[in-house]
């Protein structure tokens, strides 16, 4: 079992180093992107591997918002809305890896950096549910964190 | 009604997995941004380095652990305490040298390898590099200089994952730059 402290810990260091793989930021935001991607795809793989199957999205997302993301990071999802044609919001109150740094306005603009592995993670449990995606962060004061989900229709 | 399909499962045992399956990626990702084993290794221990001279104090501040009064204790706290709270595990100490500056930690089933399978073509890479710097920056911030370095590693086809520490030497309390 290891420590969520250490997991932090990991998150933050892992930021860092994938920020020196590339000069060109966008690359390295992907790669953590396509990190959370990976760990997101196989958590649910092992979350869902006794569960029958899902009847509808909402059903899909409530687990995200719910089973999901307590076990990534040991709280639910605060909120969550929809437009019922493919848009989610997943609001977090608190989001912890945000709330390690700040709760004001303060170092708004390193953000975006923390929540590229978030949105990955979240994009691969939909895409192993066989949802394509696109999943952006918002941030206007630290530590809530809106979660938009725009669902791609085929 | 019976959507919450989750609750039978074990998160305990999925939030290591989790944990492993992080690292999993990061390696990988590691793997493919850089060529050689050596340069891999090396940023692997860098991130560890940089968790440890933080981690320790979280550590420190959780256990209420003072001083040490030798390096045999030393051993003991990292095994029994500190690998205890943050990996779960406890490693045996083991093979002291001589003159009592280097010992050995066993470690059975390192939690970090738990899905993997090193390919033939990385064989020097030290998938779990980042115990070592983790553990050498955590060392330092306690005034410890210290080497640490895989001996033997399961990935690689070895009984039991050896971790070598030798001790250096003390680093002697110095002022910030700048202060007089």
């Amino acid at each position: 079992m290891a420590d969520e402290v250490l997991y932090d810990f990991l998150l933050l260091e892992m930021v860092d180093t994938m920020l020196q793989t590339d000069l060109d930021k966008d690359i390295c935001l992907s790669k953590l992107e396509l990190l959370g991607f990976r760990v997101g795809h196989s958590i649910v793989e092992r979350l869902t591997k006794d569960s029958p199957r899902f009847k509808e999205e909402l059903d899909i997302m409530k687990f995200i918002c719910k089973d999901f993301w307590s076990v990534l990071f040991k709280k639910q999802i605060d909120n969550l809305r929809t437009n019922h044609q493919g848009i989610f919001v997943l609001q977090e109150n608190k989001f912890r890896l945000l709330a390690l740094m700040s709760n004001s306005k303060q170092y708004l603009e390193h953000a975006p950096k923390y929540l590229a592995f978030p949105c990955g993670l979240i994009r691969g449990a939909l895409a192993n549910f066989g949802i394509l995606s696109i999943v952006t962060a918002d941030v206007s004061i630290m530590p809530l964190c809106k979660f938009q989900i725009q669902i791609q229709r085929t | 009604m019976s959507r919450q399909v989750a609750r039978g499962v074990d998160t305990k045992k999925i939030s290591s997995e989790l944990f492993a399956l992080t690292y999993g990626s990061i390696v990988a990702q590691l793997v493919n941004d850089y060529e050689e084993d050596d340069e891999i290794n090396k940023q692997l221990d860098k991130m560890g380095y940089n968790i440890g001279i933080r981690i320790i104090e979280d550590f420190l501040a959780r256990s209420g652990i003072g001083r040490c009064t030798d390096f045999r204790e030393t051993a003991d706290i990292i095994s029994k305490v500190a690998f205890k709270m943050f990996l779960g595990i406890t490693p045996v100490v083991t093979n002291w040298s001589s003159t009592g500056d280097e010992f050995s930690l066993l470690i059975e089933n390192n939690p970090l390898t738990e899905f993997v399978e090193l390919p033939d073509n990385h064989s020097q890479l030290n998938y779990s590099n980042i115990i070592c710097g983790a553990m050498r920056g955590a060392l330092e911030m306690v005034q410890l200089d210290v080497s640490v370095w895989f001996v033997q590693d399961q990935l690689k086809g070895d009984n039991i994952t050896e971790i070598r520490l030798k001790f250096n030497k003390r680093l002697e309390d110095a002022l910030p730059p700048g202060e007089d």
